[in-house]
């Protein structure tokens, strides 16, 4: 189900389909589509249960890229984009989402999305994409109560954390655990600013500071970065990690020891667990349906 | 003692006699006595001639070779004022950091407002997109005024702009509109600095920045008045660090 042979060094794009599910003409086949700055996801649900996903790099063009993310997650599904009732864009190009019915935030969709992962008992969600970072209050079922959101600025997105895999030469899939490979935890780097941060680092590894202590400096102050959004939006138990940092286990370490608790764990996504990634787009499957539903009785 | 450059200036009666700069480089207490030591001979003077010594920016602690420190923001007022008597809010963008400070006509500081912890609104922006674009840094201001427009990147962080000025490159939007994107952008954030603590005139234009053509052009457009710049912008924070230790002196 996981396409191991398509590797890219950044991440992995894949698609799973759950086919021990069987999905029949009566059911309301829903669709969200996530354009990220970074990645696109397309997740398909069948009566509000998760069917297939896909997840791949957003192009220079949102809109192939929407209709790509979409076609993987419908591959080995034998459904056709005809067959889906309403479709939900969302996240940074979600107005450049062709077939789709409606675009919503992906504040709203990302909240919906940890809802369904985790269940009822997540109130706060920490998302942390590629280009900004967002901390959300929900209630139990899943809507926004209230968030704050930092998009003007690379510190903790996940574009920042790829220019530290660029300069220390680690893979981004291996960045968390590196910035764990150390005796102790070092001094978070002073500057949040990417750019002076890289300048800072550069200086940390002339000193003869090792790349992975170099790392843990700068993941550090990511984390104490993320950290105070989500002391801001006010945190309250359950918390959640969203978007491709969830994946990040040096981040997700830091963030729950500055914040004193564990948060609910990131499913097992190489196995048969949901992928944080595709909370977005859950989401906006999950809001289609309903949306749907409401058309119907209309 | 600034984060790129170590500024020194020697003082006499009210005249400036000799003034030099080095890279501060990986030790700037040795980059101040080198510039110190080349704006003595070049005033053909010697230490012992100094009266005193008074050391500014955000490496001021290094300044070994200093009597006494002054703030950024109080010698920021003490030079703008002193070489433009009418000038009450004086500006002033160096590589790393960015500033605006109110004052009064004595060039006595009344407010201020910084931008220190983010590359955007500093000279390092230009710098950076100068590199994303593949065009000298000092030639980005003239060619940014061959622009009829600018292109849209965002204007808010150096590495979200960098990203955005390789797309347009890709796109293949012409240079002269994508630099002059990147000053309008960093004059965006310097002006909206500059909003936060008011504009009363005049407004004076000091540090690195100061003498880009590009940069002085967004500015003006944005800020919509007259800026006043001297003409060695660069060495302001010198300037008010020597007027303070002529103060100092007496």
């Amino acid at each position: 189900m996981m396409k191991e042979d398509v590797e890219y060094w950044r991440w992995q794009e894949y698609h799973r389909v759950f086919s021990n599910k069987q999905w029949k003409n009566k059911d309301i086949i829903t669709a969200g589509v996530d354009v990220g700055s970074v990645g696109s996801k397309a997740a398909i649900m069948i009566d509000g249960e998760i069917y297939s996903w896909g997840i791949m790099r957003t192009g220079s063009n949102s809109p192939e890229s929407a209709v790509k993310a979409l076609n993987w997650a419908l591959e080995d599904t034998g459904l056709r984009t005809s067959d889906l009732k309403y479709v939900v864009g969302t996240g940074y190009g979600r107005v450049n989402v062709p077939m789709a019915n409606k675009a919503i935030t992906e504040i709203a969709c990302h909240a919906k999305g940890a809802n369904y992962i985790w269940g009822p008992s997540v109130r706060t969600v920490l998302d942390v994409g590629g280009q900004d970072i967002k901390a959300i209050r929900i209630d139990e079922t899943g809507r926004v109560a209230s968030f704050l959101m930092n998009d003007k600025c690379a510190a903790g997105t996940g574009r920042g954390m790829e220019v530290f895999a660029d300069l220390l030469k680690i893979p981004i899939e291996e960045i968390g655990k590196e910035s764990l490979d150390i005796d102790a935890e070092p001094e978070p780097v002073s500057c949040t600013c990417v750019a002076f941060a890289k300048t800072e680092a550069m200086g940390l590894l002339r000193k003869g500071w090792s790349k992975e202590k170099v790392l843990a400096a700068y993941t550090r102050a990511m984390a104490v970065r993320m950290a105070n959004l989500i002391n801001r939006v006010g945190l309250e138990r359950e918390l959640v990690i969203t978007g491709g940092q969830s994946k990040n286990i040096g981040i997700v370490t830091r963030i729950e020891n500055i914040l004193g608790i564990k948060t609910l764990p990131t499913p097992d996504w190489r196995g048969d667990g949901l992928d944080p990634m595709v909370a977005g787009a859950i989401g906006a499957a999950l809001l289609g349906k309903a949306l749907y539903e409401k058309a119907q009785k209309t | 003692m600034g984060t790129q450059s170590v500024k020194t200036l020697i003082l006499k009666d009210g005249k400036v006699l000799a003034r030099s700069k080095a890279f501060s480089g990986f030790e700037p207490s040795k980059a101040a006595e080198e510039t110190l030591a080349k704006a003595l001979a070049k005033a053909k003077l010697t230490k012992l001639d100094l009266d005193h010594v008074t050391a500014t920016g955000s490496g001021m602690e290094m300044a070994l070779v200093s009597d006494s420190t002054v703030s950024m923001m109080g010698a920021d007022a003490r030079a703008g004022v002193w070489l433009f008597p009418t000038g009450r809010t004086i500006i002033d963008v160096g590589a790393e950091e960015a500033r605006a400070v109110k004052c009064d006509e004595n060039g006595i500081m009344i407010d201020f407002v910084v931008n220190e912890r983010c590359a955007a609104g500093a000279g390092a922006f230009i710098e950076a997109m100068a590199r994303a674009l593949e065009v000298k840094l000092e030639e980005m201001g003239p060619l940014s005024l061959k622009a009829e427009r600018a292109s849209p990147i965002n204007a808010s962080c150096v590495i979200f702009g960098e990203s955005d000025v390789v797309t347009l490159i890709h796109r293949q939007e012409s240079k002269p509109e994508i630099a002059r994107a990147v000053f309008d952008a960093m004059a965006d954030r310097v002006s909206s600095m500059l909003f936060r603590l008011g504009l009363t005139p005049e407004i004076v234009l000091v540090g690195g920045a100061a003498k880009d053509v590009g940069f002085v052009a967004s500015l003006k457009r944005k800020i919509g008045v007259e800026v006043l710049i001297p003409e060695f912008p660069e060495f302001a924070g010198a300037l008010g660090a020597a007027l303070t230790a002529a103060n100092r002196v007496r």
